[in-house]
């Protein structure tokens, strides 16, 4: 406490010189100034740079030492011989890489919107110990994706327990990891495991808002359960459930870490998904290329904007909506 | 029926009805489904590196028994030997060259006998390997990993409720010019995902010279748009007269910010700190990028650069994965109400 008040004096007098230059309500500048010189250092000049990047070639780091190439980074991304076949394209693992990413997003978002939905649901009724089982579901989110992924690395290996459970029952083992279409059944499988919990008290929060009454009246009416389920508690879950589908979408197109300790991208590429892919060009190949990470990273947020985009959208109607009722 | 009745009795509202049933079950599944993992992750770091290679494994940590011999310097593996004459007798195994093992009787140390391996079965017993653990702390550069884990935690998470609150203290009780837009600024941060700007935060980190420095990890992180957020919000709860009152007595805003403000914010800071302390001891990317040197590994690099390797020491790795979960585990177990309050409200992770 000592220490801490010895370091806040030491700092007072600066603050009053600002006070006297400044005056007084000026002075909040000075207090944001911290803050507003990380953000500028490291979110909105490499936001400018990114665009610099993006239409430069070469393997400098410095942006001024680059070739400009306009769009040929991005014609080397998209660039296919024959759009109806993929291995045609020049750079086939980024079509590759935005397929998965794509077809992960549309199976991991609905399965976590729903088992997600589902939990808050159970959650919401009147259950003995609410806080622990809510704490059940919560706690992966809080593990680190490297943990994570780690911990069914473990429990999938070859030698694993899924494989003694087969082995037990006299059934064949199956490499988990390495067998395309379940590596990526696990990736879809354990990104779910993870955040769910996070989904699930989001949804949990917008269920005890709904006012009691209303299901009162519902049952002074005798509405069936499954009725005062989509009649009541869905429309009024509405605004929840887009923020909820948005943000799961927005983490989707994202997803890195947990995939990257648990499979590397592979078999093949076949769970390479596109931050992925941003890394690897960018940093892990023999040759940085800056350039074509930085058009892939646009790419992916154009892809984001849109997301968000379609949420402004979604929320709107949703309010409308409600407002109609 | 009676004892389905009596299953089913509840206190005062009647009996379940096979909805709560379901509910319940639902619940058991999401027990074992999210704990299960853990706990056999747990239960495998016990094991010792000849335990944890067996197949099929057990939950528990067994390992072959040993037993020291007059007459020879280091422990012995225990086995039950099945005699030609049926009966059985546990042996202690001197050496094994082919099928055959010379072996011997703890009791009579002076009489060895050969026995084909296919007559012996291996003497279990339940042991935790703690030196998974201890060795950790000996055998690699594991603590230099902790350290940096715990440094970068820590200077991170001190910095970030300093900035923060100075921010969220200037944007709840000044009018200023411009104060909106940068209000707006900091919000719009949260949109732009940090895996899209990762090729020029690198530049930027390099151009600074703090690449391979754990500075280079803890500057970019301490400016969170969700920490100024949140802080402003309850800052505006707090009355304005009581900074008139205090500016009525000569304080200068300084000693304002830190002395009325602070204090009073506590709640939100101490919401914040849980948050920044889980993302910093989490983050990995940006680690991953600007922390290339081994020396400068924080534990979740260290985890991913140590599973990678060809020949994965499990033991060790799973160890080392324990004790990168504890803390968070820890922090969740006596602090889950104010962090799952905090999402609800602040809709953040």
């Amino acid at each position: 406490m000592k220490f801490l008040s010895f370091f806040f004096d030491l700092l007072e007098p600066f603050f009053r010189l600002g006070q006297r230059w400044l005056g007084l309500q000026r002075l909040g500048w000075l207090f944001v100034a911290p803050n507003m010189v990380v953000f500028g250092l490291f979110c909105f000049l490499p936001i400018a740079i990114n665009f610099i990047y993006a239409g430069t070639g070469g393997v400098q780091l410095m942006p001024l030492q680059r070739p400009y190439t306009g769009a040929e980074n991005f014609q080397i991304l998209f660039e296919c011989s024959n759009y109806l076949d993929l291995s045609s394209c020049r750079k086939d693992v980024f079509w590759r890489a935005i397929f998965n990413t794509l077809k992960f997003s549309v199976m991991q978002v609905s399965l976590m919107v729903l088992f997600s939905l589902l939990t808050a649901l159970v959650l919401n009724r009147k259950i003995i110990g609410r806080g622990f089982w809510r704490g059940v579901f919560f706690y992966p989110v809080l593990l680190s994706p490297v943990v994570v992924a780690l911990i069914w690395k473990w429990l999938l290996q070859n030698q694993g327990v899924f494989n003694a459970g087969l082995a037990a029952m006299n059934w064949p083992t199956v490499e988990w990891l390495t067998d395309a279409v379940w590596a990526f059944f696990w990736t879809v499988f354990v990104s779910i495991w993870s955040h769910m919990g996070f989904y699930t008290l989001i949804l949990l929060a917008g269920l005890q808002a709904i006012p009691r009454d209303l299901y009162e009246a519902a049952e002074m009416d005798r509405a069936s359960p499954w009725r005062t389920l989509t009649r009541i508690t869905l429309p009024l879950l509405m605004p929840n459930l887009v923020v909820v589908l948005v943000l799961a979408a927005i983490r989707a197109v994202q997803i890195f870490d947990e995939v990257f300790v648990l499979t590397g991208g592979g078999p093949g590429s076949a769970t390479t998904f596109i931050v992925q892919f941003i890394y690897q060009t960018g940093f892990a190949e023999q040759i940085h290329l800056y350039g074509l990470a930085a058009a892939a990273s646009l790419a992916l947020a154009g892809f984001l904007v849109l997301l968000t985009l379609v949420q402004l959208r979604l929320s709107r109607a949703s309010e409308l909506g409600q407002k109609g009722r | 029926m009676r004892i389905l009745d009596f299953l089913l009795r509840t206190r005062g509202r009647g009996r379940l009805h096979w909805t709560d049933v379901l509910s319940y079950g639902y619940l058991f599944l999401g027990l074992v489904v999210m704990f299960a993992p853990v706990l056999w992750l747990l239960m495998s770091s016990f094991k010792s590196e000849a335990a944890i290679g067996q197949f099929p494994p057990t939950f528990l940590p067994y390992q072959q028994k040993t037993v020291s011999v007059a007459g020879q310097n280091k422990p012995l593996p225990l086995f039950t030997v099945t005699q030609d004459d049926g009966t059985t007798r546990q042996m202690a195994q001197i050496s094994r060259i082919g099928i055959m093992a010379t072996m011997v009787d703890p009791a009579v140390p002076e009489q060895t006998v050969q026995v084909n391996i296919q007559q012996r079965q291996p003497v279990n017993e339940l042991r935790f390997a703690w030196n998974n653990y201890s060795d950790l702390f000996g055998k690699f550069t594991f603590s230099k990993y902790l350290w940096n884990s715990v440094f970068i935690t820590v200077a991170a998470t001190l910095l970030t409720l300093l900035f923060n609150s100075m921010a969220a203290f200037a944007l709840s009780k000044y009018k200023f010019k411009g104060q909106k837009a940068v209000f707006l600024l900091i919000i719009a941060t949260l949109m732009i995902p940090p895996t899209i700007i990762l090729v020029p935060v690198f530049l930027v980190i390099n151009q600074a010279g703090l690449l391979n420095s754990l500075w280079g990890v803890i500057l970019p992180a301490v400016a969170t748009p969700t920490g100024v957020f949140l802080l402003r919000q309850y800052m505006l709860t707090i009355p304005d007269e009581l900074l008139e009152a205090a500016r009525m007595d000569h304080a200068s805003e300084w000693r304002i910010y830190w002395r009325i403000v602070l204090p009073l914010s506590a709640p939100a800071l101490a919401v914040l700190a849980i948050f920044s302390v889980m993302w910093r001891w989490n983050d990995f990317l940006l680690p991953l990028i600007v922390l290339s040197r081994n020396e400068f590994f924080t534990l979740q690099l260290a985890l991913n650069s140590f599973q990678g390797e060809l020949n994965t020491q499990w033991h060790y790795l799973l160890a080392m994965t324990v004790i990168t979960l504890l803390p968070v585990t820890l922090v969740f177990a006596f602090l889950q109400r104010y962090i799952t309050t905090g999402i609800a409200s602040a809709g953040v992770k």
